[in-house]
């Protein structure tokens, strides 16, 4: 994961800061601004991996048509990082192909 | 027989899979395509490659469905070896989902009989729990379900591709963008010139008709009766998941991708192949009932597409008979069909082949009988 970002934000310094975390690596962003914005000012690259090919992908249209940024958001995979805002305490983490679901166990369903 | 050249009117599913049948066979085949403003049911399919329940009324069609799948091992081969296209074919079985007591026992009674009238198409009937025991996902909102071990499905855009990819490699001529408003048939030469809106003609001693919706038309100017209409089909698609689903079901598959289709509505509602809040929810809901864990899923995508349907819901395939030469086939079941579109239509239209055993049962003129009615439950 690369740490110099291609972008810098043009009031930075002013905005209030959240803090999130990104596969466990703590960030700052600025308040207010997108997820996808978040990451990519801090160098987070790639945003996830496709589940067919395994290829690299990070945000692209930033307007929420490309579904290139997916990221698992609070426990929740497969989210717009584009259309999400930032909140502090906001735990990301990248995601890996395609989107798990976990079968309820067995003792939830009886039968009939 | 010696291989006369062969014109196809329509380049989906149907007419994809006729022509390279007869450009397979040794025609000379010209594939006419309306291209990208076609209704195109082929590119709204659900993918089903399916045997189960067909031919309730028809034993005729319910074999025709058997032999099909059954040859279709054969064309996904042939098609990958050919064009490098994996259609992604999947033969395991497949599952029908039942929601009540009532439900389950009127399917039994209907496989029960076709497989008796007809035979090689097994099927097992499931309570919930047997049925949980092979698809873990089921709610316990699911009575149970049948399964057909010849069932399956596939990948019906890159089927479509792979025909066309086909077409090209065994030298077919396909031309696009091309609205075919004429047939006619000229008793002297024996043959068919056929015209397109925009003044462009094609002349051959044959012409196959599978223009979907459009045959409804072009079929009365060859002395044959294809009475389609079109019903809309809506499905959903959900981003793509990590496998969970390994065998499809009558509304619900999992795609090789991960993507989750799952359908469909039934409505009559002319050319309009739009969606609507309302069949979205529809879908959605009982896509919960039948698999909760799809709660927390997201959708990505609505469609609805437009079913070519006749008024009993079978296909018609049919010579004309004043109109030699002319055929016309028309179906719904472009992707379970196939194989044998290729593999015995196309060679039949392109007069290589004589017409399968008892074909007569899907003559078009069963529509004209005024003493029978007809419903096409899809």
């Amino acid at each position: 994961m690369p740490t110099k970002s291609l972008f810098r934000s043009e009031d930075a310094a002013a905005a209030a800061s959240v803090t999130l975390q990104f596969d466990d690596r703590p960030l700052t962003a600025p308040a207010g601004i997108s997820i996808a914005a978040a990451l990519l000012l801090n160098g987070v690259a790639p945003f996830r991996t496709t589940p067919v090919s395994a290829a690299p992908r990070a945000a692209y249209c930033m307007m929420g048509v490309c579904f290139e940024c997916l990221v698992e958001i609070d426990g929740v995979p497969g989210r717009q990082a584009c259309l999400t805002p930032v909140r502090d305490g906001m735990v990301l983490r990248r995601q890996n192909g395609a989107s798990a679901l976990s079968l309820p166990d067995a003792g939830e369903d009886h039968g009939r | 027989m010696q291989a006369k050249e062969l014109i196809v009117v329509g380049g989906g599913l149907v007419g994809a899979a006729i022509a390279y049948g007869a450009a397979r066979a040794g025609a000379p085949v010209t594939l006419l395509d309306q291209g990208d403003i076609a209704h195109r049911a082929s590119r709204g399919n659900f993918g089903l490659v399916w045997v189960q329940s067909k031919g309730d009324k028809l034993p005729r069609y319910a074999r025709w469905s058997r032999d099909a799948v059954g040859l279709w091992p054969a064309l996904a081969k042939e098609l990958l070896e050919l064009t490098g296209v994996d259609v992604a074919l999947r033969q395991q079985g497949g599952f029908w989902i039942g929601f009540n007591e009532a439900e389950l026992q009127a399917r039994q009674v209907m496989l029960e009989k076709i497989n008796t009238t007809v035979g090689g198409i097994p099927f097992e009937m499931l309570d919930h729990k047997e049925l949980k025991a092979r698809l873990p996902a089921i709610g316990k909102g699911v009575a149970g379900g049948s399964y057909c071990p010849l069932d399956g499905d596939a990948n019906p855009l890159l089927l479509l591709h792979a025909l066309h990819a086909g077409l090209k490699a065994r030298g077919a001529r396909v031309v696009s963008s091309v609205d075919v408003m004429q047939v006619r048939y000229r008793e002297k030469s024996a043959d068919f010139e056929i015209e397109s809106q925009d003044g462009q003609r094609w002349r051959a001693p044959r012409v196959a008709l599978a223009a979907g919706l459009g045959n409804a038309t072009l079929a009365a100017q060859v002395g044959l009766h294809a009475p389609v209409a079109p019903n809309r089909g809506q499905v959903l698609i959900t981003e793509r998941l990590r496998p969970f689903l390994p065998y499809p079901t009558n509304k619900a598959r999992q795609t090789n991708e991960g993507s989750v289709q799952l359908g469909y509505s039934v409505e009559d509602v002319g050319l309009d192949d739009g969606t609507t809040v309302s069949a979205i929810e529809a879908i959605a809901k009982r896509a919960l009932t039948t698999f909760p864990i799809l709660s927390s899923v997201r959708l990505v995508r609505a469609w609805g597409a437009l079913r070519v349907l006749t008024p009993d819901g079978f296909p018609i395939y049919q010579e004309s008979a004043t109109c030699p030469g002319a055929f016309v086939a028309t179906s719904h079941s472009g992707v379970s069909l196939a194989a044998a579109h290729a593999q015995l239509i196309g060679p039949w239209m392109a007069g290589l082949s004589a017409a399968p055993d008892e074909f007569g049962h899907f003559a078009g003129e069963r529509f004209l009988d005024p003493t029978r009615s007809f419903s096409n439950a899809h």
